[in-house]
């Protein structure tokens, strides 16, 4: 179980522009939980996700795994256990690397990486079959520098890469944004896939309100650093994109917008 | 004449040296690191005072590598640990190094006479190459040097740790999800680099029996003339016609691979050639930095653009 407990988060604390995104903000997610996340720029989406990921300091509150704090690990150091996709589809490959390269360098995270040869030619097949089954026409490209690919290959690349060895949590970062809509619903659906396969515990922003009722277990909205809307199980079946929409739209007046 | 080119072909080997340390930094790291103006005369110091103290010839290569590795992991260090830009962290080091050289080799100069044996004249290297003369010596002595170097470099980076450590120049955010700490892959990219640069002085102190504080100056940009000319020089041979029967040849590229060490080498030969033809054409030497440097800048207008790009897309 992931917890997110009496969080505060002071952006340019002491200064003119000093903003308090969260303010003892808490929030749990079982295990194997499908979180999906909706509000409008500036509600804490991001910030959320960021604090999870040890990506910035937070001023006070703690951040659980299993019970455990996990506040004092740096950023990479919970990568161990996470894997994570972005908005921008270059930021989850190295784009002068091949593919090859990359699956290689995403299948040894947790191990050592030492003298041993980078590229295993045995694995070369199991990554063909892992392309195949993406459907993207990306099996025969392994050679081929990542930089090269569409933003949809990478994106899809991406997630297998962040999802190549086993872990505990996923988390995705507006991952579809900037993608075509096609491109986008195969990466959603692949996403949905890979999440339901390796019962990971998922957290993903989004601005797709379709996605944050079709997809998942549990939707939450954010507003100005609290949750004002939060459905799972039955009662986020019976959510329609159109209740979202509606509490989206008050949020939105409440702001001016 | 023949002499001449083949001293300035002796010249261009050894000094593809620091271009394989500036080709760790720069090229795969993003780091432009003048640390190396002051390794480079570190390496040299270190080596002149050990040969006229009479140590091996030969003990001084991994000795030298040792003390540039110990500059690069400072360097790394401050960048790293203390976060200075590494722009800055690279002026501390090589303004530090200056003291810490005069320090080493007792004053500004030392030369070692013509008695001490340097690695191109010790019993190992003649009993091997005695028939051949001083200067062929020293064109097969720093040929097979450096040819190791590369194959052991074209090795490294397509180990594991060479993998990551090419990772974190083309997109750092990655290593770190990969749970790795992107600082130490950067300190040890720098210890390299740094070892590489150092083992340079040390052979060129071997070469010209002598240590000079002032011997580091316009190393760097020595370094980076000759990465840009080679890579862009190199890029242009994969893209052209000549290379067609090249392009199905799986995973073409040439940062990392040995076609960058390669090119590496070709371009420090050819900014080595480049100087002496300035020279031989009536320039004086004192002018020799002047014209380091002015051809630094040619290479980087006329071909610069092209191997930016190319380097940090």
């Amino acid at each position: 179980m992931l917890e997110m407990r009496d969080i505060t988060k002071v952006y340019n604390p002491g200064t003119i522009t000093e903003q308090r995104l969260f303010d003892h903000f808490s929030l749990k997610v079982e295990e194997g939980q499908f979180v999906a996340i909706v509000g409008s720029n500036g509600s804490g989406k991001t910030s959320l996700l960021n604090i999870i990921c040890g990506s910035i300091p937070i001023e006070g509150g703690d951040v659980l795994v299993g019970g455990t704090s996990i506040s004092k690990l740096k950023d990479y150091q919970r990568y161990a256990t996470m894997g994570r996709v972005y908005q921008n589809p270059a930021a989850g490959t190295c784009p002068n690397l091949t593919m090859l390269e990359n699956l290689s360098l995403a299948d040894n995270k947790g191990k050592s990486f030492g003298l041993s040869r980078a590229i295993n030619r045995r694995q070369v097949e199991q990554y063909r079959e892992q392309l195949l089954s993406l459907g993207l026409g990306l099996e025969d490209k392994l050679d081929v520098k990542m930089g090269a690919l569409s933003g949809g290959q990478r994106q899809a690349v991406s997630l297998l890469m962040a999802t190549m060895i086993p872990l505990k949590f996923l988390i995705l970062d507006e991952h579809t944004a900037a993608l075509d809509p096609k491109t986008a619903d195969t990466i959603m659906r692949l996403t949905d896939q890979v999440v339901r396969e390796k019962k990971l515990t998922a957290l993903m922003v989004t601005h797709n309100l379709r996605y944050a009722v079709e997809y998942g277990d549990r939707v939450l909205m954010m507003d100005r650093g609290h949750v004002v809307l939060d459905r799972a199980g039955e009662e986020k079946r019976n959510t329609s994109i159109d209740d979202i929409l509606t509490r989206f739209n008050q949020i939105s007046m409440e702001c001016g917008n | 004449m023949a002499d001449l080119l083949i001293s300035t072909l002796i010249q261009g080997l050894i000094y593809a040296l620091i271009s394989f340390g500036v080709y760790i930094t720069y090229s795969i790291l993003d780091f432009p690191d003048l640390g190396v103006d002051g390794t480079f005369p570190l390496g040299a110091a270190v080596t002149a005072i050990l040969l006229t103290r009479g140590v091996n010839a030969w003990l001084t290569l991994p000795i030298s590598l040792a003390a540039g590795a110990l500059a690069g992991l400072f360097t790394g260090f401050i960048h790293v640990r203390l976060k200075i830009r590494n722009l800055l962290a690279g002026i501390i080091t090589m303004t530090a190094l200056f003291s810490i050289n005069l320090y080493i080799a007792n004053g500004s100069n030392l030369t070692v006479d013509r008695g001490t044996d340097t690695i191109f004249t010790a019993p190992s290297t003649m009993s091997l190459l005695g028939g051949l003369t001083l200067m062929e010596r020293k064109l097969v002595v720093s040929l097979v040097l450096i040819l190791v170097v590369k194959l052991m470099l074209d090795l490294y980076f397509n180990t594991k740790s060479g993998l990551l450590l090419r990772a974190v120049g083309d997109n750092a955010d990655l290593v770190t999800t990969l749970a790795k700490d992107r600082g130490s892959v950067k300190m040890l990219g720098l210890v390299i680099s740094n070892a590489l640069v150092a083992l340079a002085g040390c052979v060129v102190c071997h070469e010209q029996r002598s240590f000079s504080a002032t011997m580091g100056t316009g190393q760097l940009v020595y370094g980076l003339a000759a990465v840009i000319i080679g890579i862009s020089l190199m890029n242009f041979y994969t893209a052209s016609p000549a290379a067609r029967g090249l392009r199905h040849v799986k995973g073409l590229r040439v940062l990392g691979s040995p076609r960058g060490t390669t090119a590496v080498i070709v371009g420090s030969i050819l900014y080595k050639l480049c100087i002496q033809l300035a020279l031989s054409m009536g320039l004086p030497p004192n002018m020799m930095k002047l014209i380091t440097a002015m051809l630094f800048l040619l290479v980087l207008v006329v071909s610069g653009r092209k191997g930016e790009e190319i380097i940090h897309a």
